[in-house]
């Protein structure tokens, strides 16, 4: 055992040695520890230095709310994760801990310097010291600020732990596994409802499994023995699931919550890959028991910040539940009557105590206990300086005034190594607030309580600000009960002595002799703001809790100011004048402790990041060498190289041989929706802005749907397979919001209309065959059918056979090519796709993707919507006029395209644009100005689609230019980094504008 | 995260469905009789209050239909669902 380790206890196992390292050393702790109950009983204190001033900083607290034993952990592996307070992890085999924010190293830091020139940067430095000279931003501030920014380091390879989510359902959710969670549970499940149980500890039993002080018994044996008990029955219960480990993140509205549970954190590294790591629990409870508990307050005074200044129920804690003392020679400072069971404690090993005491005198049992034992008080009395650069040696105190907002007398020096503080309790009202609730103010403790009652979820304990052992008892038995409807329970008859405070007194900042300007009393400890800080964000004007909070960083670092918030509002209150009740608090927003990323994401990485959808024809694209490109959830072969050919060379081969011979397209992603009804024509005349009740069964059309505001929204073709039967087909991106968008229309404006839609996207694959040859492999493909212009014109469809499988053939064309899309069940989609290839073989049909597929387009000048649209052009803009019927009364869109905005005439307009150098390419989405020399340069445009197009040996693009429709022919500018290129305005259909090829 | 009550299929969680904004909004019969600020009106103005809105609602992971529903944004608190074409309740 360690000089330190004082006190054989049950929750630690002496027999079980565990070493660890931390910065490069190598250390034991025991089974059953923390990183900082371990380093604390190896007589280590200074654990990390301060984020702004480096100062040297100790272990303060035991649990989520510690400000500065933040460690990285595993550093330098995949493993590693920062910011990790030290206080939380349990010790492990192997584990290998080290300081952040220090550099070169946690006893010498370089950075300690700032602490020697703080006077000059106080709370905004950074705003009123980086302004100028302008100049330095860029090359001094910004790297600087980069420099010492952030805690800790990411690690540098991904992540190879596992985590899980996983969906809970339950009658009563007890949130925290102290006394009152206990009680609550057991009261829930003892009647029958499925009741759970979190805790963020590894064991049950929160500030009372340690509580072994005398003047605390419940029926008739110590609070802590009772408490063991209890626990023990709880197991037994067969609908109640206890969860340790287990931290509640967020509590939402209709109590649904999250709570992250660590499965493998513990676990020494040998044992840490074989399962989960962290798993999170999304929970929906009928009703959820908030008993949180409450932190402890430190007492803000020059110099509190020292390593060895640790809050004095945390060094009960290092004492009574992991038998570490945090100091051999102690005194306590405390305003209130919890402390003293520290010191009793303390005494009761043998340890050196002191207490200095703000108020005047106490007459409660327990103080009468410490007095008994003969423990010397100092009343009315305060610490005005501590001393002990990397652990505290000694502090000064000094008589407080009659009204305690002075000292008086003489200073008076005190030895030390450890100084353990309080100043009261805060109940945690978080995850009250989270979800909607409301705060009160109870001005004698100086506290926030929950005020609002809500049907579904209640607070019990000390975080409702019930504080003595009896009303905690007391109060959560009766109030569990109505909560939940039941008469009677095992703890109605229940007898609890305790000690009860009388005398309260708070003061939020303790007085001193030197002025305030050159003390450091911290508030914030992780980021380092005084009291000094937040009185000069006042002067400066600043009067919102929230406007401070920001000024200063105040309550803004990793702990989110779970110590510091109370004494920021109450000095807030004090220097403004105001009851602090009225300031309100900062709002409180999950997660209560940091979540990793792993627990939020969970599964969903890797190959389950999102759906991946394939066609049936996949198969056979990848075993041909197709690239393929993501299209929503959709993956589409973007181009087939040959011989290590690169995009471009594969897409001039593909493009070339579709308008020479033959190409093929696998369409199969394009959006299909099967239109039924009597009223089906109807309410194609209503989405589209053309005409459809003079389209003959049998025949295609193009059709441009459009918003309400007259914004192009998506395209298709649409084929009528009968009198009241058609299929739509719309892009491959567009294809779920346009069927939800003519559902909405369906079932809200039009519900008198006889229409009925099925999505019919995946039901079948097409194959789509376009070039001079492909009639003729049609012909082959379906020997039986008539292929003349006669018989099968462009834009119709037809019913056919192949393999004694029904298909349906449509002669239609993107490409401006002769064009054929044969549509078969997906099953066959396949088989199709390979006949298809086998019959154009003496062809050379040549299968082409996706970019080949969009060149080809653009020489046709046939839009993509979301390419050359961006949802602020109109069919106008896109100088489609030809396709907005004049003579339906009404369309979706339709009233949109005559408002004063929508036919101003230098709106964006679709234009196509050629370069003066043919050879040259310009990149999609570059800007287009008419006037170089003009300063500002005025944008008047954007390139939407460029290409070098083989069979027009140029290169084209499609633009959209403000007042473009009447510039042809008009020379203008796309600016790039080294270069301005020359552009003529054209026409956007750059080749065979007489439509000779489709019919060909 | 709600629970909203489908007319159809009953209570199920938030996640299964979409909003469409504000609620009892009627597409004009004859949009091309209104002038530009009266077409304006229908196609911009969105009522954004503190307390009870009705708003659309599409259960759209599961039997699609839409319907509308009265919620206190102040405090998520569902007051009613009814179908579409029902009369809004008074709250």
């Amino acid at each position: 055992m360690t000089k330190y380790r004082i006190n054989k206890t049950r929750f630690v196992d002496q027999t079980k040695t565990v070493s660890f390292n931390f910065d490069g050393k190598k250390y034991h702790g025991f089974e059953g520890d923390t990183l900082a109950s371990a380093l604390l009983s190896n007589g280590i204190h200074l654990v990390g230095r301060s984020f702004k001033y480096h100062r040297p900083r100790g272990i303060m607290s035991c649990g989520s709310e510690e400000p500065n034993a933040i460690c990285q952990i595993n550093a330098d592996t995949n493993l590693t994760e920062p910011n990790v307070r030290a206080t939380e992890i349990e010790l492990y085999e192997g584990l290998r801990a080290s300081s952040q924010n220090c550099w070169p190293s946690l006893n010498f830091d370089i950075g300690g310097i700032n602490n020697l020139i703080s006077p000059f940067i106080p709370a905004g430095f950074y705003y009123k010291t980086f302004m100028w000279p302008k100049s330095f931003w860029k090359k001094i501030y910004e790297p600087l600020i980069r420099l010492s920014a952030g805690l800790g380091k990411s690690p540098s390879e991904p992540d190879p732990d596992i985590y899980d989510h996983k969906h809970e359902h339950c009658d009563v959710l007890v949130i925290g596994g102290g006394i009152s969670g206990i009680i609550s549970a057991k009261i829930a499940a003892k009647n029958n409802l499925k009741t759970i149980l979190i805790e963020d500890k590894n064991i049950l039993g929160g500030s009372t499994i340690y509580q072994n002080n005398k003047n605390f018994i419940i029926d008739n044996k110590k609070s802590n023995e009772w408490l063991m008990n209890e626990i023990s029955e709880l197991e037994k219960l067969d609908n109640l699931i206890i969860k340790t480990r287990t931290s509640l993140a967020a509590f939402h509205s209709y109590n649904y919550l999250l709570a992250k549970e660590n499965i493998s954190d513990h676990l020494p590294l040998d044992k840490k890959n074989s399962d989960i790591r962290q798993r999170l629990w999304k929970i929906r409870a009928d009703k959820v028991i908030v008993a949180a508990g409450a932190i402890e307050r430190p007492l803000i005074f020059n110099n509190n910040d020292r390593p060895g200044i640790i809050l004095a129920n945390s060094v009960k804690k290092y004492l009574d539940f992991y038998g570490v003392s945090t100091g051999l020679n102690n005194i306590i400072f405390t305003n209130n009557d919890s402390a003293y069971e520290t010191a009793v404690s303390l005494f009761e090993k043998g340890i050196s105590v002191k207490i200095i005491d703000i108020r005047k005198k106490s007459l409660s049992n327990i103080v009468k206990n410490a007095e008994d034992l003969g423990i010397k008080i100092y009343w009315n009395s305060t610490v005005v300086n501590t001393f002990g650069y990397k652990k505290i040696k000694s502090i000064e105190i000094m008589n407080l005034s009659e009204d305690g907002s002075n000292v008086t007398g003489n200073k008076y020096k005190i030895q030390c190594d450890c100084l353990s503080i309080s100043g009261g309790w805060t109940p945690m009202v978080h995850m009250h607030t989270q979800s909607g609730g409301k705060l009160d103010f109870r001005e004698i403790d100086q506290v926030f309580v929950p005020s609002e009652k809500s049907e579904n979820h209640i607070n019990v304990g000390s975080c409702n600000g019930d504080f003595e052992l009896e009303e905690i008892v007391k109060n959560t038995n009766n109030k569990i009960k109505k909560f939940l409807n039941i008469n009677a329970s095992g703890f109605d008859k229940i007898s609890v002595l305790c000690s009860k405070e009388l005398e309260k007194k708070n003061i939020w900042l303790l007085p001193n002799t030197i002025s305030e300007g050159k003390t450091k009393s911290f508030i914030d400890f992780q980021n380092d703001s005084t009291a000094k800080d937040i009185k000069l964000a006042l002067r400066e004007g600043f009067k919102s809790i929230e406007h401070v909070k920001r000024y200063t960083t105040t309550g803004m670092a990793t702990d989110q100011g779970k110590l510091s918030n109370m004494h920021a509002l109450g000095i807030i209150a004090d220097t403004a004048g105001v009851k602090m009740g009225t300031l309100g608090t900062t709002t409180f927003r999950p997660p209560f402790t940091p979540l990793t990323f792993g627990a939020i994401v969970g599964r969903g990485v890797g190959k389950f990041f999102d759906v991946v959808r394939k066609t049936s024809i996949h198969e056979w694209h990848a075993q041909n060498n197709a690239k393929f490109e993501n299209v929503g959830q959709w993956k589409r072969p973007w181009y087939y190289p040959i011989n290590n050919e690169n995009l471009h060379e594969a897409v001039q081969r593909e493009s070339k041989a579709a308008r020479d011979s033959a190409g093929i397209l696998d369409a199969s992603t394009l959006g299909k929706i099967d239109i039924q009804g009597s009223d089906a024509s109807e309410f194609l005349n209503r989405v589209y802005t053309n005409a459809w009740s003079k389209l003959g069964i049998g025949k295609c059309r193009y059709g441009l749907m459009l918003n309400e505001d007259g914004m192009v929204y998506d395209d298709g073709v649409t084929t009528r397979l009968g009198e009241n039967h058609y299929l739509m087909t719309t892009t491959t991106g567009g294809a779920a919001n346009v069927l939800s968008k003519l559902e909405d229309y369906l079932q809200t404006e039009w519900p008198e209309l006889d229409v009925y839609l099925t999505s019919v996207t995946d039901h079948y694959s097409t194959a789509s065959i376009c070039g001079p040859n492909s009639k003729k492999i049609l012909k082959k493909l379906f020997p039986n059918k008539d292929f003349s212009d006669e018989a099968f014109p462009h834009m119709s469809y037809q019913d056919a056979i192949i393999d004694k499988i029904e298909c349906r053939i449509m002669r239609i064309s993107f490409t401006g090519e002769l064009s054929y899309e044969i549509n078969i069940e997906s099953k066959y989609g396949k088989s199709l796709w390979e006949n298809c290839i086998k019959a154009g073989e003496e062809y050379k049909i040549t299968p082409y993707g996706t970019e080949t597929m969009h060149l080809l387009r653009a020489e046709k000048g046939f839009i993509i919507v979301g390419q050359d649209t961006d949802g602020t052009m109109t069919p106008i803009d896109l100088q489609m006029d030809w396709i907005v019927s004049k003579k339906k009364y009404d369309f979706i869109g339709k009233r949109s395209l005559y408002r004063s905005d929508t036919i101003r005439e230098d709106r964006k307009q679709l234009v196509g644009l050629l370069t003066d150098d043919p050879n040259e390419i310009l990149e999609e989405g570059a800007q287009i100005v008419s006037e170089l020399d003009k300063k500002p340069v005025e944008m008047i445009g954007h390139v939407t689609s460029s290409y070098f197009s083989p069979n027009l040996n140029k290169s084209i693009a499609l633009a959209v230019v403000k007042g473009g429709k009447k510039m042809k022919g008009q020379k203008l500018f796309v600016p790039m980094e080294n270069k301005n290129i020359n552009v003529t305005v054209s026409d956007f259909i750059f080749l065979d504008k007489e439509n000779k090829r489709i019919n060909a | 995260m709600f629970i909203i009550n489908c007319p159809y299929c009953g209570e199920r969680d938030q996640s299964e469905f979409s909003c469409g904004g504000e609620a009892h909004i009627v597409r004009p019969k004859q949009p091309t009789e209104l002038s530009d600020d009266e077409w304006a009106e229908y196609l911009f103005m969105r009522k954004n209050i503190k307390g009870v809105q009705f708003e659309r609602w599409n259960h759209a992971h599961g039997c699609r239909k839409w319907f509308n529903m009265a919620r206190d944004t102040s405090n998520d608190k569902i007051h009613a669902v009814y179908k579409m074409g029902e009369k809004p309740p008074v709250i």
